[in-house]
Formats: C-alpha cells, sequence, structure tokens
C-alpha cells in the first residue's frame, strides 16, 4: 500500500457514523441533495411540466463542467464518446472548426509568403503562375 | 409552507412565484448553479422537516400545481399509488454510503521492467500499456472491495438504490469514489447499520466509507422496479 501524502480524503469519515446521527443535524453536501432531489424524488406530473430531459442535460453539464475529462477518462467515464447524440455532432464540429483553422493558418502564410516575396525578388511559384 | 389535505392524505405545499417557476424561467434557473443549490436545499429542508413529524414520501424538485384544488385532486388520484409508497417506506430510513479509493493503494506490484529488448519506441508503448493495464487492475480489484462492501451493507437493508459517482467540483475528493449508494434500512437497525459501516472501514483500510443520513426515503419513492426493491411487505416493526 503506497499511499502519498497528497491523497486528500473526504472531510467527513468513517469515524461520524458512531455519534448518534440527527435528522438535519449537519449541512448536506450539495452532491448528496442534488442527485436525491433532481434524479430521484417520486415523480407527478405538475401543472407546469418542466422537461425532465433539461434536468438531466443539467446534470449532465454539471458533470461535463467541473469533472475535467482526462479525470473522467481516468475514472473510465467517457460514455459521451460512445453517445452518438452527443459525439458526433460535437466531434464534427471540432473536427471542422480545427480544419477552418488550419485553413486560415495556410492562408495566412500563404499571404504572407507572398507579400514577401512581392518585396524580394520575384518568386519561382509566381514566375509559374504568370 | 401548509398543509393541503385530500383522501387521506396530507401534501406539504408552498406557494413561489410564478415569475420564477414557470417553463421559461425554471430552464433558466436550473442553469444557474447558485439558485438550484439554494433552491433545492429548500425543497431538502422542507422534506427534512416534514419526516420528523412522519412518514413522508419526497417528490421530486419543482413539482408545481396552479392551485390547491389541483394538488387535492392530484392527492386523489394518486391515492393508491401513495399509500402503497407509505407502506413500503414505514418505520425505514435511506442511508446514503460511499466509498473513497487512492488509486494508488490498488495497483499491482511493479515486476521487473519488462520492455527491455527492442527500439526505444517499443519499449515506451510496452510501458504505456502496462501502465494502462495497471490502472484498469487497479479499477478492478478496488470495484470488487466496494461490492463486498455493499454486499454487507445490503444484508442490513430492505433495498438499495445505486447513485452514480460524484462530481469532484461538487463533492471535494480526490481519487476514485467506487461506491455512492442508498440503503433503505428498518430504524430498529439504523445503529447496527452505522455501526458496520465503521467495521467495514477498519476490515478495508484501503477504503474510506462515508455515511450520510439519515434521509427521508428520496431512492425509495419510485415504483419498484428491480426484484430486490420489490421484496414481500412485512409489518414494519
Amino acid at each position: 500500500m503506497n499511499q502519498s501524502s497528497d491523497w486528500n480524503p473526504p472531510v467527513r469519515r468513517t469515524g461520524g457514523a458512531r455519534e448518534p446521527a440527527r435528522r438535519g443535524a449537519e449541512p448536506s453536501s450539495l452532491a448528496d441533495i442534488l442527485e436525491r432531489v433532481l434524479d430521484k424524488g417520486i415523480v407527478i406530473a405538475g401543472d407546469i411540466q418542466i422537461n425532465l430531459l433539461d434536468i438531466e442535460l443539467l446534470t449532465i453539464k454539471i458533470r461535463l463542467l467541473v469533472a475535467s475529462v482526462d479525470r473522467a477518462k481516468e475514472m473510465g467515464i467517457d460514455w459521451w464518446e460512445h453517445d452518438p447524440s452527443l459525439s458526433s455532432g460535437a466531434r464534427d464540429v471540432l473536427e471542422e472548426n480545427e480544419r477552418l483553422r488550419r485553413r486560415v493558418g495556410e492562408l495566412e502564410d500563404g499571404r504572407g509568403a507572398r507579400r514577401e516575396d512581392d518585396h524580394g525578388t520575384q518568386g519561382a511559384e509566381r514566375e509559374d503562375e504568370r | 409552507m401548509r398543509l393541503v389535505e385530500s383522501a387521506g392524505l396530507a401534501a406539504v405545499v408552498g406557494s413561489v412565484p410564478l415569475a420564477d417557476f414557470d417553463e421559461d424561467a425554471l430552464r433558466d434557473h436550473l442553469e444557474d448553479l447558485e439558485w438550484l443549490e439554494r433552491t433545492a436545499r429548500a425543497h431538502h429542508r422542507v422534506i427534512n422537516g416534514a419526516a420528523r413529524h412522519g412518514q413522508v414520501i419526497p417528490l421530486r424538485f419543482a413539482t408545481l400545481y396552479h392551485d390547491d384544488d389541483r394538488v387535492r385532486a392530484m392527492l386523489r388520484e394518486r391515492r393508491d399509488d401513495f399509500t402503497a409508497t407509505l407502506r413500503r417506506v414505514a418505520g425505514r430510513t435511506e442511508w446514503g454510503v460511499k466509498a473513497y479509493v487512492d488509486p494508488r493503494s490498488f495497483l499491482p506490484d511493479p515486476d521487473e521492467p519488462t520492455g527491455g529488448e527492442g527500439s526505444p519506441g517499443t519499449a515506451y508503448l510496452m510501458r504505456r500499456r502496462a501502465q494502462r493495464q495497471d490502472q484498469e487492475t487497479a479499477h478492478l480489484r478496488a470495484t470488487e472491495r466496494a461490492e463486498e462492501i455493499h454486499a454487507s451493507l445490503a444484508a442490513l437493508a430492505v433495498a438499495t438504490a445505486a447513485h452514480p459517482p460524484q462530481d469532484t467540483a461538487l463533492a471535494a475528493y480526490e481519487g476514485w469514489m467506487v461506491l455512492n449508494n442508498s440503503y433503505l434500512v428498518p430504524d430498529a437497525l439504523s445503529e447496527e447499520f452505522t455501526a458496520l459501516v465503521t467495521d467495514l472501514g477498519a476490515r478495508y483500510p484501503a477504503v474510506t466509507l462515508e455515511v450520510s443520513g439519515p434521509w427521508p426515503p428520496y431512492s425509495f419513492t419510485a415504483p419498484p422496479k428491480r426484484a430486490e426493491d420489490a421484496q414481500p411487505e412485512e409489518t414494519p416493526s
């Protein structure tokens, strides 16, 4: 067992369980509350319909927001990579974005190079183009 | 807060401004973690307070009706569901148990270095692969310990429910959360249950256990789906 010094266990530990638990004696953690009031609890249709999907999206959003992707992957949480509705669209956008950036970069480089050529001796490329 | 009664049931009701809780406003608010925290804690406080006075069924956050008559109508319509659920959770309490591990505690012992032969590139790839395999092994071992702990705890519970591992920013911890479960425990066994958590913590020194509760039965109010939730009812002692 090679426990290193930077391993920080959670604040509330096993030992606390020995004390007689009182309802609401200690403020519960936000994560504990959210996973219960958003994900659990009996669901009945109210007069104002909030799409449960919204709530799920929200919790997903929080998860993505706060858990760094690497850390999540390290824990084996990589469902978004296998969820076509989430990943393919996002990946396409990212790829497209990357492609466009490269293209813009190429164009800028090209133009810069040509401008230099214009000021200096005539480049071979330009000669060819004529 | 007030009580709205019908069909032998009482709903704990509070009025909220429509401006904050109509569909659009709610959607915006749900994106606002500060608002969400305040409101979710208030929701929980009310349920927790009511649970001190009797058996409750927690409703999902933001269950909204236009007026008290609609609430009464809902109580009448859902009377059978609610009474069945109340029977299921009566005399029982929800406890949460989480298990954390430091992944390094579960890594395999380092073997003698492999990949001495071959090019530096091959050796590098071999090393990377070994590291990944070690991580998988560590995760598997930690998960096995978590399952053993869960089995011990489940023996005292009439039902169990699993939550996904929590976000590290919402819940400050390092390493892996390998268990985040709720247990519905008969009140008579509450002390035994929390003592068992302590004992298990001692039995598994590489695992840090954390108990939370007692909770109102949030995780056990949905209609039973799995076999373990649908155990035959016994008279609560």
